[in-house]
């Protein structure tokens, strides 16, 4: 099953490879390996959904791995339980907030059903931490947006009427009182599964997630100024609720997942 | 982790260059440090927190002659409320309500903001007051992530009615799921005073539905950017403001309304029904700019204040007058006058007859045609004992019809009156106890001291004698077998004869019969 997605995954980029003709040197797919648990993301160009005087208008992305799954509590448990310093009662101030783990009972305890939820409350400076713990790093902005705009059956969903109305049909649900499991909802074409319906999530460069576009600060219709795609609504939102975030906050349905060069 | 920066100093260019600061630091967003930027106002005295109400209640005018630091906390929750009977939508409010809370302040005041973001929230949320003079209106400044609070400090430099609503991106969605509210900044002087002020904002949804669609319905975005909302409503859902929900006001008030329209996207016609705005303060300025208005508008984003005087009492319809939105789309509300009639002002109907056109004369052959077959009618009634026996039925029907075209306006439609001015029909002993005594009221109208129920009434009831004998047989049995009554039907001869006793003049009624 492993071996089947592996191959599937590279038929498909090396199909990207192919076309895009951009990468200079060629290696033989065959020598790379893919971390378990990780999908290949292969690389491409993202086009962000507004654009700015400094800012580029497109971004290459180089192939790069991305967690199939948001981490669950009973990964980031592991976590804890060997780096006491981010346990519920031993984390400083400035690197989480209140209700850091707020859905846990305890240092080390939480109910037996969100084993497999997704872990939220959870700061940026945890989520980091967690990746590096794992040899791992949170995914870039431009990264994590570009392997999500992939629906099940395209690299880019953004046309996909059907696939943008089922991520904003998630902003009209109300929350749930228990997060669901994580890989409940449909993979994508890369086989990554909950990028969106599930959870929101850090990203390694949140703070800059607007490039220097400060959409933070073009409120109201000013916003749209700079939009080169006005109708992708739920890249809006997604960057405008990280835009509300800082290093040391914790929200209750944001969490994370990892992401990790493509190495030879 | 609260690492509070004490500023102090007076003089706005300190408190610019400070705010600039402060803005590139949260843009630069590197520390997660929490800034507190406070200056000292010195025109300001004392404190206080302000009194917030939930449509369609204002809160009560401000009486200090000082400016002061006022608190005003807001908090953001997403919430499903019901949008329409059957029908329920996410909306995201401030306040848990839409429109948002109605926020009162004086000119002059010092306002400390505080914006909450309920933790349950999805989205991220902040407040854009048009009251508030710097850039984003408060926007970039209260900025809040889920379970999370903000505070921003403003003074209230111009007087006036303004809509405050979420800026975040995507604005439009923000404000087409209801967040949206007005904020009063009452004049040094203040506002003239009036008996009656209520709260009107008006917004549209897109839901994924049809009007009436029933169930859990999802933010459209093809309908909003096509403008094609399903829902026009006044405060945030269909029959707001109807029923035991309308506004309500006496006969003989001043009544102001603070209208805004929180769009996002149409412009509203905003007309009552009935009524004139005797002073409308056009896009919610300062001047009251035009007097006797039929339709004024208020556009997306904005408000307009109309006051009236209420001379008639009745109901009055509130409604977007671009029509299909209050018939088809929800954008209609009620204001329920109380009092004693002014016939001179308006006289409620004074003929309800047939209508034939230029057609047959009386006499001539088809009259006569008509007149027979009629006779022939009224004969096989009367010998069906069935059907006879349904007299009464019809006769309450019927007059049913009568009262209330013609006396619910005073007696009011459950019959219970109005206390102190017209006596109840209800359960009234004065009228059940005789028959001929309320035959001869209708007829030749009622003055003087009478009591019911034990409460004594001195009002005047105007004569109703155009109204036929059928009519006031029918409208009397409707009376005496409604509202707890029960008794006999009043037959059209009954009243003829009751006419007849006293010399009538120009009676309109014969010549229809």
């Amino acid at each position: 099953m492993r071996r089947k997605q592996t191959i599937l995954t590279l038929a498909v980029f090396l199909l990207i490879f192919f076309f895009s003709g951009q990468r200079g040197q060629s290696t033989g797919p065959e020598s790379r390996v893919l971390p378990t648990g990780m999908a290949l993301i292969p690389g491409g160009i993202y086009k962000p959904p507004f654009r700015t005087a400094t800012g580029p208008d497109e971004i290459p992305i180089r192939a790069f791995c991305l967690d199939i799954y948001p981490v669950t509590n009973e990964q980031f448990l592991e976590f804890v339980r060997a780096h006491p310093r981010w346990r519920r009662s031993q984390v400083r101030s400035v690197a989480a907030d209140a209700s850091y783990l707020k859905q846990w009972s305890g240092d080390l305890h939480f109910d037996e059903e969100i084993r497999n939820a997704p872990v939220t409350f959870v700061s940026y400076y945890a989520a980091k931490a967690y990746a590096r713990w794992r040899d791992k790093r949170l995914p870039g902005t431009a990264e994590w947006e570009y392997a999500a705009a992939a629906s099940p059956k395209r690299v880019d969903g953004a046309n996909d009427e059907k696939f943008q109305k089922q991520i904003l049909a998630w902003y009209s649900s109300p929350s749930p009182k228990a997060l669901p499991d994580v890989g409940s909802g449909k993979p994508n074409i890369w086989g990554v599964h909950d990028l969106h319906g599930l959870v929101w999530e850090w990203t390694g460069n949140f703070y800059a997630a607007l490039g220097n576009t400060g959409l933070n600060e073009a409120f109201c219709g000013a916003a749209s100024k700079d939009a080169t795609d006005r109708s992708n609504y739920p890249a809006f939102m997604r960057f405008g609720f990280r835009s509300s975030l800082k290093e040391n906050y914790t929200v209750h349905n944001l969490g994370f997942r990892c992401a990790k060069d493509f190495e030879e | 982790m609260k690492n509070k920066k004490q500023t102090t100093g007076v003089g706005k260019a300190i408190s610019l260059a400070a705010m600039t600061v402060l803005t590139a630091q949260i843009l630069a967003a590197d520390s997660p440090a929490t800034t507190n930027n406070r200056l000292v106002d010195p025109t300001v005295t004392g404190e206080e927190v302000a009194v917030l109400t939930q449509a369609p209640n204002v809160p009560p005018p401000i009486k200090r002659s000082h400016a002061t630091k006022v608190i005003v906390t807001l908090e953001v929750q997403e919430v499903i409320k019901r949008l329409s009977d059957g029908v329920e939508y996410l909306f995201w409010t401030f306040g848990g309500e839409v429109p948002g809370s109605f926020i009162r302040i004086r000119e002059g005041d010092q306002v400390e903001f505080h914006l909450n973001n309920h933790p349950s929230s999805k989205m991220p949320h902040n407040i854009d007051l048009h009251a508030v003079t710097g850039p984003g209106g408060g926007a970039a400044s209260s900025f809040t992530a889920p379970g999370h609070s903000s505070q921003f400090s403003f003074k209230a430099l111009n007087p006036g009615l303004y809509v405050y609503h979420c800026a975040t991106a995507p604005v439009g969605m923000h404000v087409a799921n209801g967040m949206y509210g007005l904020i009063l900044v009452d004049p040094k002087e203040g506002l003239p005073p009036v008996d009656r002020e209520y709260y009107v904002m008006q917004g549209e949804f897109y839901t994924a539905g049809k009007f009436g669609e029933e169930g859990l319905q999802s933010f459209d975005l093809n309908k909003a950017v096509d403008e094609r909302p399903a829902y026009v409503v006044f405060n945030g859902a269909v029959n707001s403001l109807v029923g035991e929900n309308a506004l309500k006001a006496n006969v003989g008030e001043r009544v102001r309304l603070y209208v805004g329209n929180g769009g996002p996207n149409l412009i509203s016609s905003f007309h009552v029904i009935g009524e004139i705005f005797d002073t409308v303060y056009q896009e919610a300025g300062s001047l009251p700019s035009q007097h006797n208005v039929q339709t004024t508008l208020v556009p997306a984003g904005g408000a307009t204040i109309v006051e009236f005087k209420v001379e008639v009492p009745g109901t009055y319809v509130l409604v977007d007058h671009s029509l299909f939105r209050a018939f088809n789309k929800g954008a209609l509300g009620m204001l329920k006058v109380d009092g004693a009639p002014d016939l001179l002002a308006y006289s409620g109907k004074e003929v309800d007859a047939v209508y034939l056109g230029r057609q047959a004369g009386p006499g001539s052959a088809s009259e006569k045609k008509v007149e027979q077959l009629r006779a022939a009618r009224q004969e096989a009634i009367s010998s069906n004992p069935q059907i006879a026996g349904l007299t009464r039925e019809i006769q309450i029907e019927k007059g049913k019809g009568v009262f209330l075209q013609t006396c619910f306006v005073c007696h009011q439609s459950n019959g219970e009156g109005i206390p102190g001015q017209i006596p109840p029909l209800a359960k009234s002993d004065y009228l059940m106890a005789d028959k001929t005594r309320s035959i001869r009221a209708v007829l030749q109208g009622q003055s003087g001291e009478i009591v019911v129920n034990g409460k004594k009434y001195n009002g005047i009831m105007t004569p109703l004698n155009y109204l036929t004998d059928q009519d006031i047989a029918n409208v009397l049995t409707y009376v005496r077998n409604s509202f707890g009554n029960q008794g006999d039907a009043v037959t059209p001869d009954e009243v003829r004869l009751i006419r007849s006793e006293t010399p009538v003049p120009s009676s309109s009624s014969s010549q229809y019969e």
